[in-house]
């Protein structure tokens, strides 16, 4: 006899009771939040991953509304977006949250990529996350790449038209494949289409999955911490990490205050400077698409201008294409490329510090160029630049093994 | 909070880096400040007032419907109708050229751009400078050229006003044996009906509407966002003092 049967016209144990016999609702909640240990000691470092998770939220809600008035084809869509500013209720405040959204999901998750590298966090056991999280970075970048085009605006087409010509450098399949990508002889309302079907289906389904499986092999390891130390190694007797807190009321409670901060800035975007002086919502986009007048200046969205600085960098097209994409991957490999013992930068010696600090300098500066005309001055910086963007990854196996680190304490560091 | 603040200034230093350039502007020239005032409603009624008479004529805002005009410019349907509204029926209806768009594009070479989103997409000071910057030229079949979009197939539409003027020019040999020419400023040639002072005014409010028009929104959103902005603080207030309840008793 099951347990369902013995237990038929008896008292039951209400309705939660009734939930969990038939799914397993109250362990899921234990597992991965109420009983969910993470380390007392996070920083405010840790709160980019549930940062990143809220400006999800936002794309998609917003999202939905945006593809409630816009129309996906040449001939409409840059009129449907002005409907959607002018004469759609709140249909501004929709669409400026929706574009400011775009820019701060990756500031966000540069920051959050940024925090990994601080503190060790793609290291064993944890290069699964890592290689999760790479493969979300790669989805997240075509999610924008597809969603820019959508406004139809001179930039939207000219990027577009840019970035996608970049795969004719391939050898052999090249122009076959940037056919396949456009769907015509250039760019056109058939590509829009394309693009508006990858934008608001393929794509979102594709990071929503892999955000989830990012989230469950995280809670089978467990959370890193500023001072990289599992927890896991020192448990009370009740099974529970001594430096753990649960991740609900804690974490949440912490988070919200993030989250609120976050608002804050978010909020002072949207409702002050939409535009961002021409950096969240390019001046030229605000003329309709135009293929037979080129703008003057074209240059990606600033958070593709680190890779675009580094292509341009390069005078052969091919090679230029190849060390681009290489740029975009090399993190993928972190995990392997990194030989020191400890995980934090708190016990590293000074040759890391140094190459970390160097990187975050290299970064802001390609991102810069990337944005500038490629000419004189700032072609030579973004071939210094670009040089030290690959020394960070590929002498790491070098400077880390040699590296003085000092010795990880058994417990965390937390003032109280 | 210290914590907080660090946060706070690594975003706010990110988004001043990125926001240090301007606007992207076309050639060399140096753009004069337009200097204007979003919130002046006389100002913006003028320019609504220049833009019907001077503009529209040929130019169409196909985005901006009469009634947003009337209502964010304190402007009453029968003002609309009376003062603007010279080539439409219904207040609903959006800003089109009174001429035909085949005719201008036979007359000009291109049909004169939709004015809904020219402030946005070149810039105030751009626009302001563009209808100050006409010049006699002999070259040009509307007699007239432009100190910023040279060779533009827009006549000088304002010269009643503005009078007509010449372009003083100073060629430069560089090292590598090109010239470079730079403009050296305006010499008027005959007045209009306006001096200097008042026609730069005429275009001020002109360029405040253009500006409002591209974006009909922006006081809107600017008298929102502070309220948004107050009321995270007080739920920060609040979030604040939950998170130390929550957290006094770990050590």
């Amino acid at each position: 006899m099951s347990r369902i049967e013995a237990e038929v016209g008896k008292p039951q144990g209400g309705f939660i009771k009734w939930i969990d016999d038939r799914f397993p609702m109250t362990s899921t909640l234990k597992y991965h939040v109420t009983e969910y240990y993470a380390s007392k000691n996070f920083n405010w470092w840790y709160v980019f991953g549930v940062l990143a998770m809220v400006v999800l939220v936002i794309q998609l809600v917003t999202g939905i509304f945006l593809t409630m008035n816009y129309k996906p084809s040449a001939a409409e869509a840059f009129a449907s977006v002005e409907y959607i500013m002018r004469d759609v209720e709140w249909g501004w405040l929709i669409r400026y949250m929706h574009s400011t959204g775009a820019s701060f999901f990756f500031i966000v998750v540069y920051l959050h990529m940024f925090r990994a590298m601080l503190y060790g966090s793609y290291k064993k056991p944890r290069e699964l996350i890592w290689l999760i999280g790479m493969l979300i970075f790669l989805v997240l970048m075509a999610e924008a790449f597809a969603g820019y085009l959508l406004p139809w605006g001179q930039m939207s087409y000219w990027g577009a038209q840019v970035i996608i010509s970049l795969f004719g450098a391939i050898p052999v399949v090249g122009d076959a494949l940037v056919e396949i990508i456009r769907g015509d002889y250039s760019i056109s309302d058939i590509t829009l289409n394309r693009f508006f079907a990858l934008h608001v289906i393929v794509l979102p389904l594709a990071l929503i999955g892999l955000i989830f499986v990012h989230i469950v092999a995280l809670h089978e390891v467990g959370s890193n911490n500023p001072d990289g130390i599992e927890i896991k190694k020192n448990k009370g007797p009740d099974g529970v990490p001594l430096d753990g807190v649960p991740f609900h009321p804690h974490h949440t409670s912490k988070d919200l205050v993030g989250i609120i901060v976050f608002l804050m800035i978010f909020s002072s975007v949207v409702f002050f400077a939409p535009d961002m002086g021409g950096y969240f919502l390019e001046h030229a986009n605000f003329e309709p698409a135009n293929p037979t007048a080129t703008p003057e200046h074209i240059a990606p969205v600033w958070y593709f201008t680190p890779y675009y600085a580094i292509l341009r960098a390069v005078p052969d097209k091919f090679w230029g294409f190849v060390l681009f994409a290489l740029a975009v991957i090399l993190p993928i490999f972190l995990p392997w490329l990194d030989r020191a013992r400890v995980r934090s930068i708190r016990y590293r010696g000074w040759m890391y510090k140094t190459a970390l600090s160097v990187f975050v300098i290299t970064f802001f500066a390609l991102l810069w160029l990337g944005l500038a005309p490629a000419e004189g001055l700032y072609v030579i910086l973004a071939r210094i630049f670009s040089v030290l963007y690959f020394a960070f990854f590929l002498l790491m196996p070098y400077y880390t093994s040699i590296d003085k680190t000092k010795p990880v304490p058994d417990r965390v560091v937390y003032h109280g | 909070m210290v914590n907080l603040k660090r946060i706070a200034s690594v975003l706010a230093l990110g988004a001043c880096f990125v926001a240090s350039q301007g606007y992207a502007a076309g050639g060399a020239t140096h753009f004069e400040p337009a200097e204007l005032e979003p919130g002046n409603v006389s100002s913006l009624q003028r320019g609504a007032r220049n833009f019907m008479n001077y503009c529209a004529g040929c130019h169409s805002a196909q985005y901006v419907r009469y009634n947003t005009i009337g209502k964010d410019l304190d402007l009453s349907e029968e003002q609309l109708i009376d003062n603007l509204m010279f080539n439409a029926e219904k207040t609903f209806e959006t800003i089109q050229a009174s001429m035909p768009a085949e005719d201008s594009k036979r007359w000009y070479g291109k049909t004169p751009p939709d004015l809904s989103l020219m402030a946005r997409a070149k810039g105030a000071d751009y626009v302001y400078n563009f209808l100050k910057g006409f010049y006699v030229s002999e070259d040009s079949p509307t007699g007239v050229n432009n100190v910023v979009l040279q060779g533009t197939s827009m006549p000088h539409v304002l010269w009643e006003l503005q009078g007509y003027q010449t372009a003083n020019f100073e060629d430069h040999e560089n090292e590598d044996g090109s010239v470079t020419t730079t403009f050296k400023g305006f010499e008027p040639l005959s007045a209009g009906s306006m001096d200097a002072e008042d026609y730069d005014e005429f275009v001020r409010d002109t360029v405040n509407f253009l500006a409002y028009i591209a974006e009909p929104v922006r006081s809107d959103r600017r008298k929102l966002g502070v309220w948004v902005l107050m009321f995270l603080i007080f739920f920060f207030i609040l979030a604040t003092q939950l998170k130390k309840a929550i957290w006094k008793d770990v050590t």
